[in-house]
C-alpha cells in the first residue's frame, strides 16, 4: 500500500460494468517527506475518503477482488476470479504518519535507508 | 488505472488468435493539466471511446480480465470515458 493525498475525483457515464456505481479518487502519490512523487493514480473508494484526505491506496488487483468478493458474499477462491478490472483501491484514511526524517540515525547507527546515500 | 487521451487507432489483421473482434486505441496517459505524462502505447477499448476522448484505462492483469473471455493477451484496457475530472488547487495542504 502507498500514502497518496487525493487530489481529484473522476465522473464516468460510459464505462466498465465492473465501475457501475463506484466512487473514482485521484490519489497523488507521496513520497518519505509527504511531498508529491509520481503520477496520479485513480482508485476505487472503499474508505469513504474525500479530496484532501490523505489516504492509503492498495495498488493489487487480487486484494481488490478479494474486498469485493467478501462484499458480494463470495467465498474467497472465486472472489480472486471475479473479472474485475480494477487494481487500486483506497482502503484507508490515514490520520497520522510518522517517519524518520532523512539521514537519521539511531544510536549513531544510520536507519540504511537507502535514500541517505542520496540525500 | 490511470487518465489517458486517446489519439489513435491501431488496425491489426494478423496478431494473437484470442485478440480477434478487439478495438485497438492509441492512448497517452496525461496528468491532470492534461498535458502528457507517459509512454504511448496501445489499449483495447471496452467503452467504446473514440479519438480525442479522455479516457481511464488499465493495466496488466486487469486489462487482461477486462474483456469477455477474460485472459485475453493485452496489457492495457480503456475501462471508461471520463466525463468531468475535478481538481484541488494544487498544493492540498499548505
Amino acid at each position: 500500500m502507498i500514502l497518496c493525498d487525493v487530489v481529484g475525483t473522476v465522473v464516468m457515464t460510459v464505462k466498465h460494468p465492473a465501475l457501475a456505481g463506484e466512487k473514482v479518487l485521484c490519489c497523488q502519490p507521496l513520497d518519505d517527506a509527504k511531498e508529491p512523487a509520481g503520477a496520479v493514480i485513480l482508485a476505487v473508494d472503499r474508505a469513504q475518503a474525500g479530496v484532501g484526505d490523505r489516504v492509503l491506496v492498495m495498488r493489487e488487483g487480487n486484494g481488490v477482488r478479494q474486498i469485493i468478493g467478501r462484499e458480494q458474499g463470495k467465498p474467497l477462491d472465486e472472489a480472486v476470479k471475479m473479472d474485475w478490472p480494477v487494481r487500486s483501491m483506497v482502503v484507508g484514511v490515514v490520520d497520522r504518519v510518522d517517519v524518520a526524517p532523512r539521514g537519521a540515525s539511531v544510536g549513531g547507527a544510520s536507519l540504511g535507508r537507502a535514500r541517505d546515500a542520496k540525500a | 488505472m490511470y487518465l489517458a487521451r486517446v489519439i489513435g487507432t491501431v488496425v491489426a489483421t494478423k496478431k494473437a488468435d484470442h485478440m480477434t473482434g478487439l478495438k485497438l486505441l492509441v492512448v497517452e496517459p496525461v496528468d491532470r493539466a492534461n498535458k502528457p505524462n507517459g509512454e504511448i502505447h496501445v489499449a483495447v477499448d471496452v467503452a467504446q471511446a473514440g479519438e480525442g476522448d479522455l479516457v481511464t484505462c488499465v493495466g496488466s492483469r486487469e486489462a487482461a480480465l477486462a474483456i469477455e473471455p477474460s485472459f485475453v493477451p493485452v496489457d492495457a484496457a480503456i475501462v471508461g470515458i471520463v466525463d468531468q475530472t475535478d481538481w484541488v488547487a494544487d498544493r492540498v495542504r499548505a
